[in-house]
């Protein structure tokens, strides 16, 4: 008789437990699909702000004009490869990124623009956003890494793998401005 | 990170009901000891009444008492962007979903605080002189540490334990100021039905009146200073960048104290307590705080060791403090590795002309007198009257055209005080006021300004945004 009820007493626990281990994955889950849009959020955002920047830019650096079709193109691409994979979306944002970083090597020569209360106000926006996506992308890494770390992890690997949770790939932006060398003109 | 969560809504459910029992034990005996039997069931009533009304109070009013009593003021993305952008960039850092509202203290001390029972309606406050004074990673740091305390739920926590501490406060004091005035000794003869039933529990309850707000003290002192640790530990990994938050705590002890708009119960608020800066943490000492310089060493080993997860804050923590685990056991099982990152570049939001490099002593003539000093790109830098009249000059050495700025300032060339008012979008001061002088509204329009004008406020005609003018 006690048997029993010490019996069903442990069958209500692990079920118990097991419910409360995979409400867990569920919430982990969530989060990285959150922070994933998150990161969206904050790259569309910058492909809105720069069509702005490259006009302000234009009106004082006329002859700078590959650098602008540079970045108009790379933007373009980017904006294509939103549907893609995680990695096809970094390696096109990377690419904006080094376009981007050029185009404000450029206008250190021009202490008009940067005098400019628009393009501060602009490139302020552009800044943050940069930081923002560098934030997101951080938070989602974070997120990724909790839920990665769940379902690796004894003892809810076994719900994992048993309900089909997958790992979650991190996302990774790569520095490229680093690797490309300013040009130099004299005028 | 939600684990620190989920342990402080545990702990804060705990202090709740400890505070409810120990409450209730100080005004039992109390009644009881004023009038035996019945006095219990009125002593455990009012009791229930002090701690109902107290903690609804703090939990729908804190917030905004508070923000009062700091006479802060709400600010929009308008008048602050780059605060404003710290503060939505730590929000996507630490995946909340609702962002708090930014508001500014109008004193020059440097100093911030965050309230918040829920992240839903949270607020974070900065002081003008802590804007003025710390570069963009400094103020992220700031803004990290003060998130997460909201994040944390340490607000959630600590005004819990504060309302605690004050109501056991308020009845051990106003019990222990009756006994002595010799009221109530007199009442319990006339209670007491049976002899020696009253006088028992006035002496228990002249032990509790004494231990439990010293008591409550000590613990209330302690888990503030744990909070703190923890909301430094939680803010590095947000920002990845100790050396921020560590500089910048630097930079505030040296003015904290100046602090105007302040009292007892909100000091204790704010990330460096402007009551008592040098305090050691002594058990019986006011701080609320570790002492600053022990939060920088262990922020700056963070920096050097290139590391920040919480586990990397628990070891340096220990290095400095003794083996004192306060972090719990799921926050350090964290497996994966978190890096420091780079240094900001920050960007410079105000006239790049606004602080020219002066080299001798014609130049520093020609800056007073409002001389625009114009670099060319061959290397010349051209210093143009402010009377030129024309919208080009030419580089005497290269020949090239260089078109000059309209005397811009939609933003005070100090820095970022574009809103030291409420009702004013942004200001300029003249740098001439006995001539004309063009001013440069946020939206692009310029206006002229004749040397006879002597008014405080301009309207923009194409955006209506209000501009403040000041004078030398």
């Amino acid at each position: 008789m006690i048997f029993g009820i010490i019996l069903l007493a442990l069958i209500v626990l692990s079920v118990m437990i097991l419910v409360s281990i995979y409400n867990n994955l569920v919430s982990l889950r969530n989060r990285v699909k959150n922070s994933w849009s998150q990161i969206d959020v904050q790259l569309k955002r910058r492909h809105d702000l720069i069509p702005n920047l490259v006009e302000i830019v234009k009106g004082y650096a006329k002859h700078e004009n590959d650098t602008f079709v540079k970045v108009t193109e790379a933007r373009a691409k980017a904006m294509s490869a939103g549907n893609g994979s995680v990695k096809e979306i970094g390696a096109a944002e990377s690419e904006l990124s080094g376009s981007l970083a050029k185009m404000l090597l450029t206008v250190e020569s021009y202490p008009e623009l940067k005098a400019n209360q628009n393009f501060l106000a602009l490139q302020e926006e552009l800044s943050s956003t940069e930081n923002r996506i560098a934030f997101s992308r951080q938070a989602y890494n974070d997120d990724t890494m909790m839920y990665n770390n769940k379902t690796e992890m004894f003892p809810s690997n076994i719900v994992a793998g048993m309900l089909n949770f997958v790992k979650a790939d991190f996302f990774v932006i790569e520095d490229k401005a680093e690797k490309v060398a300013p040009k130099i003109s004299f005028n | 990170m939600w684990e620190l969560i989920e342990q402080n809504r545990r702990k804060s459910k705990i202090v709740f009901f400890a505070m409810f029992i120990v409450l209730e034990a100080l005004s039992i005996s109390i009644g009881l000891s004023v009038y035996y039997p019945d006095g219990g069931y009125w002593g455990a009533l009012a009791g229930f009444a002090l701690w109902i009304i107290q903690s609804m109070v703090a939990y729908y009013f804190g917030d905004a008492i508070v923000l009062h009593v700091s006479q802060a003021t709400k600010v929009t993305k308008e008048s602050y962007p780059v605060l404003f952008n710290v503060v939505e960039e730590m929000k996507i850092a630490s995946s909340q979903s609702y962002m708090p509202e930014v508001y500014v203290i109008n004193d020059e001390a440097m100093n911030a605080f965050a309230t918040g029972i829920r992240p839903e309606k949270s607020a974070i406050c900065v002081t003008v002189g802590l804007l003025e004074s710390l570069n963009r990673d400094e103020l992220q740091g700031v803004v990290a540490h003060e998130m997460s305390h909201i994040i944390n739920r340490d607000v959630l926590f600590m005004t819990f334990a504060g309302v605690m501490l004050g109501s056991i406060n308020m009845i051990a004091k106003g019990f222990l100021y009756s006994t002595m005035s010799g009221n109530s000794s007199r009442r319990s003869r006339l209670g007491s039905k049976s002899a020696g039933g009253a006088p028992i529990f006035m002496i228990i309850s002249l032990i509790l009146a004494v231990i439990a707000p010293l008591l409550a003290q000590i613990f209330y002192f302690s888990i503030s200073r744990k909070r703190e640790y923890l909301a430094d530990a939680t803010a590095v990994r947000l920002t990845r960048y100790p050396e921020g938050l560590a500089s910048a705590l630097e930079k505030i002890s040296g003015t904290a104290s100046n602090l105007v708009m302040y009292n007892r119960i909100t000091a204790p608020m704010f990330i460096i307590n402007p009551i008592s800066l040098n305090d050691e943490s002594s058990l019986f000492s006011n701080s609320t705080h570790p002492p600053t310089h022990k939060r920088i060493a262990i922020l700056r080993q963070l920096q050097n060791g290139g590391k920040v997860s919480f586990r990397d804050y628990q070891k340096v923590y220990t290095k400095e403090n003794g083996s004192y685990k306060f972090l719990p056991d799921s926050a350090l099982a964290d497996k994966g590795e978190v890096p420091v990152r780079e240094a900001m570049v920050a960007t410079v939001l105000g006239p790049v002309t606004a602080k020219p490099n002066i080299r001798n002593m014609t130049d520093m003539i020609m800056a007073a007198s409002g001389f625009l000093f114009l670099p060319c790109t061959c290397g010349l830098k051209i210093k143009v009257p402010p009377t030129i009249g024309k919208q080009q000059v030419q580089c005497p050495r290269c020949g090239k055209f260089l078109t000059v700025p309209s005397v811009t300032s939609g933003i005070n060339h100090t820095g970022e005080k574009t809103k030291p008012v409420e009702g004013v979008d942004s200001s300029y001061k003249r740098a001439n006021p006995d001539s004309w002088e063009s001013c440069l509204c946020t939206c692009g329009h310029s206006i002229q300004l004749s040397p006879i004008f002597r008014g405080r406020q301009v309207v923009c005609k194409k955006c209506h945004a209000k501009i403040q003018i000041d004078y030398p």
